[in-house]
Order: C-alpha cells, then structure tokens, then sequence
C-alpha cells in the first residue's frame, strides 16, 4: 500500500500514492475542474460512486471515464476541464 | 480497434454487485458447489463500505469475507458494469457487460441483483459548487485515496451514516466543525432506546451512543446554501429559526439513501414502494431472479450480509440451510424499518433550491424550469432534465422526492458506454 507513482495531470507530472482513485489524486492536487458543465460552471465529484459522472475525466485520450472508479496507473495522462 | 466480443459465459449464478450482499451471495453459492461469477464495476469487490486500497481492506468482515469468495471457486469481473439484463428463457438470463468499452454477454441460470444503494441528494443553492460531495461519498472518496488532513469539514444532511462518516473523517485528520442533522433529538432518541429492547443490536446501540458524543453534533438542523468562488467557501445552516455560517472547504451533503434499481426494473421485477419486492427466500416476482442487500430495503450491512447468505442458500437450492437466514433477516429488517422513521425528511427540505437552483446537473436545468405538475417523461422531453449522463440517477431521485413523480421504466444500456461497445 506505502509507495508512490507518477502521473500526468494536464501536463504536469504529480506524485500520488499508489492505488488510490484518479478521483483522489486529482482532488489532492487541488483540482476544482474535473469537467465544466454545460453553462460552463467547474464540476468536481458528487457522488464518489460512479453514479452522478460529475467526476468524468479523459484518461489517456479516452474521454468521459468516471475517475473515481479507476485507479492510478504509472505514467498515466489525465486531462481535466473538458 | 475494433470492438471484440468474448464468447458467451456460462454459469448457474451471476451475482451482480459485489459489495457485502453479493460477496456473501457469491460465496455461499459457490461453496455449495455453484458455478458462480461476480460482476462490480469498480476496481475491487467491496461495494461502497468495504472500499479499500491496497492489498486488503483494513476490516476484519470484509477481508474475511473476501478471502473465502477467494477460496470458493467463484469467478470475480471487477471495472465491468452490466448495462443490460434479460430473460431468454426459463433459468436462461444474460447480462451484457461492459469492460474497457468492451461487450461480453455472460449467461446464468440464476441471476442475484446485489446492486446496492446511492445517495438521496437533495439540491440547494450553491450544491454543485466543486467541494460539496455526498456523506457516503466523503467515505467512498476517503477510502479511494483522498486526503482531508486540515480540511475544514461540515456534514449535513440526515441518516445514520453522518456519525460513522463524521468519525471516519475527523480520523483521518479533518478540522470537523459540525455534524448537522436534520431529524429532531426527539425522534432519534426514540430510534436508540428502541435498540436497547434488542439485545443482538447491543453493539449498534453502543455504537450510536458513542457516534452521539460526537461534537459538534446538532440535531433539527439542515442546509440553507453553500457559496464560494469557483470552491466551496462556507456553509450556512438553519435551526429553522435563526441562521449561521461556517466557513469550510469540504461540504458532505447527503439525505439518506435510495436503492440502485434500474437493472430490477429493467429485467421486469415488481417493486414495492420503490424496493424490490421479494418473497421469503429474497426471489423477486421475475423467477430466477434474486435481490440482496440494499435494494431490498436500506439495511445496512448486517442485514446486506445475512439477506446475501440467505440468496447463496436459495439460489444454489438448499432451501434447509437457508431457513435459518430468513428469521435471521426478518430480525434485522425490523431494526431497518425502525431506523428509515427516525430519521425521515423533514418538509422544509422540499423548499431549499429556488427556481435558480440547478437540479439536472448534467444538463443544467434549473428547478425553475420544471414544472411540479408534469411527468419525469415531460422533464425529458421539455427540458432534457434525466438526459444526461447520469440516466436521471440524480435529478429523477430529487425529483421523485419534491415533486412525487415516478421514475420512468429505464431502457438499456443502463450506464454509457462508448458505441463501439453496442455495435
């Protein structure tokens, strides 16, 4: 469980600990943009279940993936705010 | 790449969900001798209150429990989802699933539906403010990875799971400011006595007792707005006679929880007053098809465990081995019923958003825009509330609690997926 990996967060690598959700990992990063709504307002994590898809990110150009069901993997690109 | 699709599976059990009521279904069958396979769309079996990273979860049952699915044979699918079930045929169901945005169709003879619950989440001003999450979802989130080491957390809502999720947190190193919930002391306090006549509930009776030390603990207290910019900044809260606020930066708003039914309803089965409706041995009024767990009737996870036992028992046939579970459930389940009166929702919950308040938050359709007296089906049709990705999850429940309306009678697939998944 102790141990850390290395992913990409628009562009910029970060330090997470190993296993956690994206979901975890991005709101530890301070992410506040997860996806904007359709009037443009900033969303972040409802639910932490898979069921509101507020926390949609694209994981490594696949888009609209619940970051809250996946976990980190190293070298891993996110994209948030889309 | 184009899609693939696996050969069918086979099996005399599928359970779908594998949170407590479907790892206790799962194993159970399997060690009576099932050929037995459990479908969770998240990364680890668990459900929402076995959630873990890591090489095992911290909790005793539930490291038990997995170890001995582990040692009963039965074939585990994590980060799939089932988006479709049907009846062919007499003890011939299949389930689509859905891996990396590809299909698998899996056949059972038996089916056990252990899908779980969601939160009830209410809209009020300022409730999709990024840092306003659900109370199972502070929990859910917390034992995913996220940190709240000197966040400053405010609980609101109602249901027996704010003292455990305000404990779990404020353990984890959260500046709590105060749990509010919205039921009067009154009522509740009715709910604990009444645990205290049931010698077997001794040890929730205690827990609650000791959840109730908590402070700062208020009761008859409920949401006015969250505001902030771009974040959740502050809070305010009302006794229903003068208000306050409380700066924060994370918000845990929940109201109790509602059972994960789309795949139910979908496949045909009866509910009754939004539950699936079982008999004795938890069969649903679809034959071979089964429920455990929550969407049976908010229980928690005694209840979710002994009513899992009970489907392995009666799916795998052995109906003398089950017999013993029924009683069993039925003395849990009285503690349930208890439990969903006291904590009941208030009215004035019903006035918290305002005609500008979003309640579709995937399509951003505010309350103003729906009228009281039309149909979650005019909703969709007039302004694309219930379209968007969440399939209505959110604002059909919301919906349904405000307004009264029905859910409409879902169509597959149950979650999105991608096209390519379809074809």
């Amino acid at each position: 469980m102790t141990g850390t990996v290395e992913i990409y967060a628009n562009g910029q690598p970060i330090l997470v600990a190993s296993g956690i959700s994206v979901a975890a990992a991005l709101l530890n990063a301070g992410i506040t943009d997860f996806r904007v709504s359709v009037s443009g307002e900033p969303r972040a994590p409802l639910c932490g279940m898979g069921i509101c898809q507020e926390c949609r990110v694209v994981i490594n150009g696949v888009p609209h993936q619940r970051s809250c069901l996946v976990a980190v993997v190293p070298g891993m690109r996110v994209a948030t705010g889309d | 790449m184009p899609p693939e699709t696996r050969e069918s599976e086979r099996y005399a059990v599928a359970v779908i969900g594998g949170g407590p009521a479907g790892l206790a279904a799962a194993t159970i069958a399997a060690e009576a001798g099932q050929r037995v396979i459990v479908v969770d769309e998240c990364p680890a079996p668990g459900g929402q209150i076995w959630r873990y990273v890591g090489e095992s979860p911290s909790n005793a049952a539930a490291r038990k429990w997995m170890a001995r699915l582990n040692r009963s044979g039965a074939a585990v699918a994590t980060s799939t989802a089932v988006v479709d079930l049907r009846k062919l045929g007499d003890a011939n169901f299949q389930l689509h699933t859905v891996r990396d945005g590809v299909s698998a169709m899996v056949k059972a003879s038996r089916v056990v539906l252990a899908t779980g619950a969601r939160e009830l989440f209410l809209p009020f001003p300022g409730w999709t403010l990024p840092g306003v999450i659900g109370v199972g979802a502070g929990q859910a989130l917390l034992k995913s990875g996220m940190s709240v080491r000197g966040r400053r957390v405010v609980i609101a809502g109602s249901g027996p799971l704010l003292l455990p999720v305000a404990a779990t947190l404020r353990h984890a190193g959260a500046r709590l400011e105060v749990v509010a919930e919205q039921a009067r002391w009154e009522t509740i306090a009715r709910f604990t006595l009444g645990l205290w006549r049931r010698p077997f509930l001794l040890t929730q009776a205690i827990r609650y007792r000791a959840g109730f030390l908590t402070r700062p603990y208020r009761t008859g207290t409920w949401i006015v707005a969250a505001e902030g910019e771009g974040k959740v900044q502050r809070v305010t809260l009302t006794d229903g006679r003068k208000r306050w606020s409380i700066e924060c930066d994370l918000l845990c708003a929940g109201f109790g929880l509602v059972p994960n039914v789309e795949l139910a309803r979908l496949a045909g089965c009866r509910l009754q007053d939004d539950f699936i409706a079982i008999d004795e041995e938890q069969e649903t009024s679809v034959e071979g098809i089964f429920a455990a767990g929550e969407p049976t009737g908010i229980g928690g996870v005694d209840l979710a465990l002994a009513e899992g036992s009970l489907v392995g028992y009666a799916a795998a046939g052995r109906n003398k081995e089950a017999e013993p579970w029924i009683r069993r459930c039925g003395e849990l389940r009285t503690y349930a019923a208890d439990l969903a009166n006291a904590f009941r929702l208030r009215p004035e919950l019903r006035e918290l958003a305002d005609s500008e308040t979003v309640v579709c938050r995937c399509e951003d359709v505010k309350l103003g825009a729906i009228r009281p007296e039309w149909t979650m089906r005019q909703a969709k049709l007039y302004t694309r509330a219930g379209m968007g990705a969440c399939q209505g999850r959110v604002c059909g429940s919301a919906l349904h609690h405000l307004h009264g309306w029905q859910q409409e009678t879902p169509h597959p697939p149950v979650e999105p997926v991608p096209v390519g998944a379809l074809l």
